[in-house]
């Protein structure tokens, strides 16, 4: 006879890098349900909107992501440009580009470090950390700090890179690629990765629609969505076709990710091949007034930031929702149904950044 | 906003919604914003091959809003946020962690708004006025 048992899963867990509860229904080993709770890292930052201004917010949306975190100032700015009409001169949407793609490469890598550690592979987790830090090297050459690098202001940039430093990117990506390349088998056809991860998790596109999901996730159902088709920064003069697999597992979602990272290589190229001379910020007159809603595609999926003005150098409201926060919702449906053994990987595959949820 | 914004009211919610769905739309979030001591803003975003839509309901802080978690599950959670947030209750929520979803059990405020709205019974508004429609 069927035992039922309400396990916790998080909020603290050696697989999860940050806090999130999970009460799981299993009957014997299999999950009948799974209900997330969250709040162990919420800060409230939107709420800082009434007491900082919009560029001392700039600093503050930062730090929302400890790994995605030039994006979410990049989407920050753009908004307030498109507020402001502010036209941003074409170096620096190019220099946008370039560090975007860095940080969604030094993401992948992390989440695909963190992915074999989810099943034990702790030497694979290594190998990909260890990739990672020349991109870190990269960043903190090229803007001063490996993580929060602190380039975007409203209107463009405030860093440039030098013809030598974009030589140099060029090199170390070289190597970066060939030691991504080298792990190929190891992750891709490995017996026992796919074991753990082919038919797991599995999300169809329909339910994928259905619930909203955004990224890699959505990709690895097959459906070929991603914001970088608006065609924001310097995106519109880039060749880019989005990554997709068909079958919505575990297995798929990590592929995806895989070759996106090898597609940020490229993109990152194509960037420092055609960025032209020029301005690397336009002068910014008046100050934000009205509604907008603006999304870019940060490695975890579409990120989406709504932001009222009233005229005043502080904003009434600034409201983000991030990918993961749509993703979670499917952890709803990829869970019932599989063993308990398996809910580390299905967790991990969604790519949780749980201080973006919460912000 | 550059999109086309659709303004609804209470009773026009679900209605509005299942047609999005039904037109093939995708559930993107929900936003809200405080208005004054008395109403909040709530927008609801949508998606259909990168094109945006957006409802707009504007409601007093006291009303009940029924819940489209019925129809897009993924709502789920950005109107618990903005039950803790914004103090709106929610009626008919799949999932519904009843102010606890950010928060502790002793936080009777709403965080987000300038103006809380009290409450005799937990779960009950103190009044409820006809909502007003924009």
């Amino acid at each position: 006879m069927a035992t039922r048992t309400i396990i916790p899963f998080g909020p603290q867990h050696p697989v999860l890098p940050e806090p999130v509860h999970l009460k799981l229904s299993v009957d014997d080993e299999v999950i009948t349900e799974a209900i997330p709770a969250l709040g162990y890292v919420h800060r409230g930052l939107e709420k800082l909107v009434e007491i900082r201004d919009y560029n001392h917010m700039i600093q503050v949306v930062e730090r929302v992501c400890g790994i995605c975190s030039m994006i979410h100032a990049m989407v920050f700015c753009q908004g307030l440009e498109e507020m402001m009409d502010v036209e941003v001169p074409p170096r620096a949407k190019y220099l946008r580009v370039i560090w975007s793609e860095l940080h969604r490469l030094h993401s992948h890598l992390l989440w695909l470090g963190l992915f074999a550690d989810s099943f034990g592979f702790e030497s694979l987790f290594m190998q990909f950390w260890k990739i990672r830090e020349k991109v870190m090297d990269i960043n903190e050459a090229t803007a001063g700090n490996r993580i929060i690098v602190s380039v975007n202001v409203v209107g463009g940039v405030r860093r440039d890179l030098t013809p030598e430093q974009m030589r140099w990117i060029l090199s170390e990506l070289i190597g970066i690629e060939k030691e991504i390349k080298r792990l190929t088998t190891t992750i891709l056809d490995d017996y026992t990765v796919k074991r753990r991860t082919v038919g797991k998790g599995v999300v169809t596109a329909a339910q994928a629609h259905e619930l909203g999901l955004v990224g890699p996730t959505l990709r690895g159902s097959g459906i070929a969505q991603d914001c970088r088709l608006l065609k924001y920064a310097a995106f519109p003069d880039l060749d880019f076709e989005p990554v997709v697999e068909p079958d919505g597992d575990c297995y798929c979602r990590t592929k995806v990710r895989f070759r996106e990272a090898l597609q940020c290589i490229d993109l990152v190229r194509q960037a420092i091949a055609k960025i032209p001379e020029g301005e690397l910020a336009a002068k910014v007159k008046g100050r934000p007034e009205g509604e907008i809603v603006t999304r870019v595609e940060q490695p975890r999926g579409e990120l989406v930031y709504y932001i009222k003005g009233n005229g005043k150098k502080n904003l009434d409201r600034l409201r983000i929702r991030t990918p993961t926060f749509a993703n979670l919702p499917a952890l709803l449906v990829m869970l019932p149904g599989m063993y308990l053994s398996d809910v580390p990987v299905i967790v991990l595959s969604i790519d949780p950044c749980i201080s973006c949820t919460e912000r | 906003m550059r999109e086309e914004v659709i303004p609804i009211n209470l009773e026009a919610v679900l209605a509005e919604t299942g047609r999005m769905k039904a037109e093939g739309y995708r559930f993107v979030t929900m936003s809200s914003a405080e208005l004054d001591a008395e109403k909040v803003d709530i927008l609801y975003h949508f998606d259909k091959d990168l094109k945006m839509k957006h409802l707009r309901l504007t409601v007093p802080k006291d009303v009940q809003v029924p819940s489209i978690s019925p129809l897009y599950l993924a709502a789920v959670l950005v109107e618990n946020e903005i039950q803790d947030l914004f103090g709106v209750r929610f009626k008919g929520l799949a999932i519904d962690f009843n102010r606890t979803f950010y928060l502790d059990d002793e936080i009777k405020t709403t965080p987000f708004c300038k103006y809380t709205v009290g409450r005799v019974n937990e779960g009950e508004p103190v009044a409820t006025p006809a909502a007003e429609s924009t």
